[in-house]
Parts: structure tokens; C-alpha cells; sequence
């Protein structure tokens, strides 16, 4: 088992005929089962075309309806990024992956609304993507660093995820799923949601949670860790030394009006049965450490 | 981005926002002018910075006479003001806004966000106006009235509007002139893709009358594309120069007052390394996310802001390898040391895709780079190279 994806999701790249969709889809492919995940992309007036063997579309709904496609990734470039999330949820795609970084927030805004009451997950945007080591990749993370296993990831930043699963490599850790939740301030699944899949599934054993300052996501993921989880959970905040005020670079870190600090949400993490460390070198001994 | 509260208030003005008339001006000159065109028996000098708390830093004056508008001008114009958002240091008045005075009987606030919690806009307002909403936050929460704008595509409702207007005191006669200049500001933030809009203080006058005495705007930097008029706002006085200089090769730099330069692949990466390095009893001199794509150019781009810094002891290179090669960044590592110059010690981190090339390459180019195998090792070997150990 797995959250969100695994070897039997079908794939369509939205944005595909762009240089990072088709290496992103190229890698996506060659990756575990990615040759039979991988189904079909969209990009407007290329329809009939292809690319690597993949079929073209002009629209998401025909992607779908002729492929069988249920998951799409999205490469297509901040200006007409949320439309494209929009094309998915109103095709009833069950999960989009937004990779794009540098979204207006005043999109997202409109899109999530879009989003109310219909059935589309949405993970990111400005996120690397979800793996489910050895059965499927989908997003920008390097596939190969990566190895089937009991530890579930979840994320708000991209090599710092990688940071964390080198570690988890190190002391003989495979993962079941990592999930990037992106870096902006209006986004889809938050922290909570996916601890919540990892609670549910039956391969994860132990979570690795990492945050950035900001916002009180992590607060929130905190406090219903603290009396629904059923596994261990262990995290780091990036940030420690992060002036108020300045974005650092993810649009959501920032502390503002004296929120949304590390120390403040560390507390709030040891405080609800959450073990933290201040040393982001120290992620994946720490998770060892709390395995039975 | 930021701008200065004259422009903010051009802006809000657009929208049916009332404020004081006023002229921005560049000099004592033109300061005169400005009150002499304005008319009237009282102004109001005002520092422009990109930074609050102006007034108690006295940037602010009221001037009773052109004389006193003379005066306070030459005053004003040219000195360091230091407030508690500028630093120490203070940030240099270069332009002046010069306004007719209000007859100000109740000062409120107004302040619109981006809320994280209910992924909407919020709006906010309190009868404590004048004063630093932080304080009042934390003084008195009670004091602080919130609304979200729920349905993007509709805006504010009327009735939140008026309701809110209430609630921090505008009397009934005066509900239906604020409700519109809430309605105003809220189109305002949506039209410019605003991140955060201020009136503090929005006053109520002697005649009824709510007017916004101050204003302050910022934007979403991912939407500029679609406003060049906002853009064309943008004051590089007002910025950082190492941060205008990285912003031109697309670095993601902010200085830091450390003596650790750290390159670092990826937002959260680079915020970690920066907080290990203080771990280990180090300081970091900056924030430096080379992104997902560096070239060997920006790469050495980012060497040379980084060496600008007359603090700067040391430099840690921190890179896992994803889709970025380790190779092609040893390559612009060596390259980059070798076109600047290297006056300090460099410490290198490299992790993932192609790492032992990466380090070979390194190894062979006959700098003096010392290697460090996990991030703690290096975050140590830096701390240590920047004592001089």
C-alpha cells in the first residue's frame, strides 16, 4: 500500500509540449512502472500529436475519456497554471499535481473556491510532487535516491524532502510515500490531510513531517496528531534563524506579526507527542530512534 | 513588492477611496510649492519609506505656517530614519509627501490580508486605530474585528461591510460611506493582486467623514507580470542592493547579519542550512536559493554578491542533486572560484544525482575546497573556517 498514488494511477502530463513537462514526463516514465502509468498529456491545439509514445490532447476531458487517465501532473507555466488546475477538477480527475512555482496567490484563491464540494484532491502548487518508491514518480523529485519502505514524508519543500529521505537511506529506511505540499501560502492538501493517509495506511509505520516557518499548518497537523495518530511522527521546521518579515523564497515563509515562527510551532509539535529536532542532519536518526 | 503610501493612496484613490489631498515632492522647493498649492493653514510633512512607524521616528510633523513647512522639510528630507522596521541603521528620506491637514475626532484601523486559515482574503478593523495593530493584537484581541471575503467572485458583502464598520465605531450616519470604502479597498487589493493593503489610521472628521490618513500596499511579487503600472512603482532606493543585484539573475538572495555566505539549492534546503549553521555557533550572512535550473553563470553570479559582503568569512556550498547534476555544479563551483577570486575559505556539500563526479571534479581542480560528507560535517567545518580554526 501507499497514499494518493501507486502502480495502477494513470497519468496525464497538462503542459506537455513545454521542456519540463516532457523531462519531467520522460523521467516520470522511465521510473518503476512509469511506462504503463504514464497515458496521455494535454496541451491546447497539439491535440494528435505525441511525445515519447504518449498521446496528445487538446483537453483534459478528452485525455480522459479516451485514455482512462484519473491523475494529472501540471507543467504549465504560472499565467495559465490555475486554469489548468480548473480543466481537471471540472473533468472530476481524483487527484492533480501541481508542480508550477509562482502561481498569483489571487489565482488559487479563485481556484480553490472552484474546488468546493467537487471530489479533486489537489496537491501543490510550487511542490516537487508524490512518489510511491518503486511502483511510481510523479513530479521532480530524483526517483533513484528513493527505496520501498514502512516511512511516510510529507513535506512543504523539495530538496530539503530529499534531504530527509537521503537520511532515511542512510539508516536502511525505505519510504511509502513522499508527498510535497508545496511552499505557497494558498495551497491544496496541508500537512494534517496527509497525516491523516499515512494514518490510514497499512504500510506506513512511522512519519517524517517537515515544515517551514510560516502560517500554522504544522499547529494543526499537531494537534490532531495528537489525538488520532496511531504512529510515531517525528519533525523539523526550517526557519530557526529566519528574520520577520522577509519572504524566504517559498511565497508562504514568512513570518508575519510574530507568527508562524519555528520555535513556535516546535513547541506546539513536542507539546502534542511530536519528537523535533533542531538539527535538520539529525531528521532520519530521529525517526529510527522512535520505531518500535 | 512595495510602494510608497503616496502611491498607495494614488491608487486607492482610483477606487473612490477618500484621503487628504496631497503632492509627493523631491525637495524643500517643491515641499513649499506643494503646501502653497494646497492652501489652507495646516500640513503635514511625511517621510516616504518602504518601513512603518515613520511618526515616532519624526518623519511625521504638522507644520502650522510655510515656514514650519520649510523647516520640517529640510528637516526631514535627507536624514537616516530609524524606526522599528528599519534596522539600526535606518533607511534615507528621499522623498517627501506633503498633505493638507485632517480634522481627525476618532482614528480606527482597517488592514486586508491573504488569511492562510481560511485560504480567503480577511479584512480587519479595529477602534484602535493610530497604533501598532501588533500591539493591539496582543494587548487587546478583543478590539480586532475580522471578516473573510468567502466568494472571491463576489467581494465583500455589503452587509459584512457595514456590519464590521459598526463594530469599530462608525456611527450610523457615517456606516454607508465606510461600508463603500471597504467595498473600494477590497476591489483595490483584488484588482492589483495585492498580498497586503493598511489604513492606519482611517479617521473619522469633525463633519462625519471617514478618510484614509494613511495607506500602505503591498503586492504579490508572482503577479507583476500582469501590471506593469504597479511595477512601474517599484523604488530600488528603498531595496537592498545585493538583493536588486541577485533579482536581475533570478538568484533568491536576502542579507543576513552573519559572516557565512551559503549557496544552497531550494528555499527550504537553504533555510535549514542557515539554521544548522547557527547550530553549530555560526552565523549566516545570508539566505541564497540558487533554484532548480543554476547555470555556471549564476552560480558565479551568486559567488560575487555573496563576496561583496565585507563580513564574510567563509562560504558553504550546500546541493542535493535532484534533477540539478552534481557534476555540472562542481563545474560552476570551480568555475566560479576560479573567475572571483576566492579571498575565503569554501566548504562544499554535494549529495544525489552524479555526486561522485561532482566530487572528483572538485577534487581535481586544485582549489583549496574543503569537502564536507553530510550536511553536519560541512555546517561544522564552516563554522570552524569562519573562526579562523
Amino acid at each position: 500500500m501507499s497514499i494518493l498514488i501507486n502502480k495502477n494511477s494513470r497519468v496525464m502530463t497538462q503542459g506537455i509540449t513545454g521542456k519540463t513537462g516532457q523531462f519531467h514526463t520522460k523521467m516520470g516514465k522511465e521510473y518503476a512502472n512509469g511506462k504503463a502509468c504514464y497515458v496521455a498529456g494535454v496541451t491546447p491545439k497539439k491535440g494528435g500529436q505525441s511525445y515519447e509514445g504518449i498521446p496528445i490532447f487538446d483537453t483534459v476531458r478528452e485525455a480522459k475519456e479516451k485514455t482512462g487517465a484519473n491523475v494529472s501532473v501540471i507543467y504549465v507555466p504560472p499565467p495559465y497554471a490555475a486554469a489548468a488546475i480548473d480543466e481537471a477538477v471540472e473533468a472530476g480527475l481524483d487527484l492533480v499535481i501541481c508542480i508550477t512555482e509562482g502561481i498569483p496567490v489571487r489565482d488559487m484563491i479563485r481556484t480553490q473556491h472552484k474546488m468546493l464540494g467537487k471530489k479533486t484532491i489537489l496537491v501543490g502548487p510550487n511542490c516537487p510532487g508524490v512518489i510511491t518508491p518503486d511502483e511510481i514518480k510523479i513530479g521532480i523529485m530524483p526517483g533513484h535516491i528513493h527505496k520501498k519502505g514502512p516511512i511516510g514524508v510529507v513535506s512543504r519543500s523539495g530538496t530539503l524532502t530529499y534531504e530527509a529521505v537521503g537520511q532515511l537511506m542512510e539508516v536502511g529506511l525505505g519510504q511509502s510515500s513522499c508527498v510535497g505540499i508545496g511552499g505557497d501560502p494558498v495551497n491544496g492538501l496541508k500537512h494534517i490531510d496527509v497525516l491523516k493517509m499515512f494514518n490510514d495506511d497499512p504500510q506506513t509505520e512511522a512519519v517524517i513531517m517537515v515544515g517551514e516557518i510560516g502560517g500554522t499548518n504544522e499547529e494543526e497537523a499537531a494537534q490532531w496528531v495528537k489525538s488520532n495518530m496511531k504512529k510515531p511522527v517525528v519533525g523539523f521546521i526550517a526557519g530557526v534563524t529566519a528574520p520577520p518579515g522577509k519572504r524566504m523564497g517559498h511565497a508562504g515563509a514568512i513570518i508575519s506579526g510574530g507568527k508562524g515562527t519555528a520555535e513556535e510551532k516546535l513547541e506546539v509539535m513536542e507539546a502534542c507527542g511530536i519528537r523535533t529536532t533542531k538539527n535538520p542532519a539529525e531528521m532520519g536518526k530521529l525517526l529510527k530512534s522512535v520505531l518500535k | 513588492m512595495k510602494i510608497h503610501e503616496y502611491q498607495a493612496k494614488e491608487i486607492l484613490r482610483k477606487y473612490g477611496v477618500v484621503t487628504p489631498r496631497g503632492y509627493p515632492c523631491f525637495s524643500v522647493d517643491e515641499a513649499v510649492d506643494a503646501a502653497k498649492k494646497l492652501g489652507g493653514k495646516v500640513w503635514v510633512v511625511k517621510a516616504q519609506i518602504h518601513a512603518g512607524g515613520r511618526g515616532k521616528g519624526g518623519g511625521v510633523k504638522v507644520a502650522k505656517s510655510l515656514d514650519e513647512v520649510k523647516t520640517y522639510s529640510s528637516q526631514i528630507l535627507g536624514m537616516q530614519l530609524k524606526t522599528h522596521q528599519t534596522g539600526p541603521a535606518g533607511q534615507k528620506v528621499r522623498r517627501l509627501l506633503i498633505e493638507e491637514g485632517a480634522d481627525i475626532k476618532k482614528e480606527l484601523y482597517l488592514g486586508m490580508v491573504i488569511d492562510r486559515g481560511s485560504q480567503r482574503v480577511a479584512l480587519m478593523a479595529s477602534s484602535e486605530g493610530g497604533m501598532d495593530i501588533e500591539e493591539v493584537a496582543a494587548k487587546t484581541p478583543e478590539k480586532i474585528h475580522r471578516v473573510i471575503v468567502k466568494d472571491p467572485f463576489k467581494g465583500l458583502a455589503d452587509k459584512d461591510a457595514e456590519d464590521i464598520a459598526r463594530k469599530i465605531g462608525v456611527p450610523s450616519d457615517s456606516v454607508p460611506q465606510a461600508r463603500d470604502l471597504l467595498k473600494s479597498l477590497y476591489k483595490a487589493f483584488d484588482d492589483t493582486d495585492a498580498s497586503l493593503a493598511e489604513i492606519n489610521p482611517l479617521i473619522l472628521t469633525g463633519d462625519g467623514k471617514v478618510v484614509a490618513l494613511d495607506a500602505k500596499m503591498n503586492f504579490d511579487d508572482n503577479a507583476l507580470f500582469r501590471h506593469p503600472e504597479i511595477v512601474a512603482l517599484r523604488d530600488l532606493d528603498e531595496e537592498d542592493p545585493a538583493e536588486v543585484e541577485a533579482s536581475k539573475f533570478d538568484l533568491n538572495y536576502i542579507q543576513l547579519d552573519g559572516n557565512i555566505g551559503c549557496l544552497v539549492n531550494g528555499a527550504g534546503l537553504a533555510m535549514a542550512t542557515m539554521d544548522i549553521i547557527k547550530l553549530y555557533g555560526g552565523a549566516p550572512a545570508n539566505f541564497l536559493d540558487v533554484g532548480g535550473g543554476a547555470s555556471t553563470e549564476k552560480v558565479t553570479e551568486a559567488f560575487k554578491i555573496m563576496l561583496k559582503n565585507p563580513k564574510l568569512k567563509a562560504i558553504l556550498v550546500n546541493i542535493f542533486g535532484g534533477i540539478m547534476k552534481c557534476d555540472v555544479i562542481a563545474q560552476g563551483v570551480v568555475a566560479a572560484a576560479r573567475e572571483v577570486k576566492l579571498s575565503v575559505p569554501l566548504v562544499v556539500r554535494l549529495e544525489g544525482t552524479n555526486v561522485d563526479l561532482g566530487k572528483k571534479i572538485l577534487a581535481e581542480s586544485g582549489l583549496p575546497i574543503i569537502s564536507g560528507n553530510n550536511m553536519a560535517d560541512a555546517a561544522q567545518k564552516v563554522v570552524g573556517s569562519a573562526k579562523g580554526k
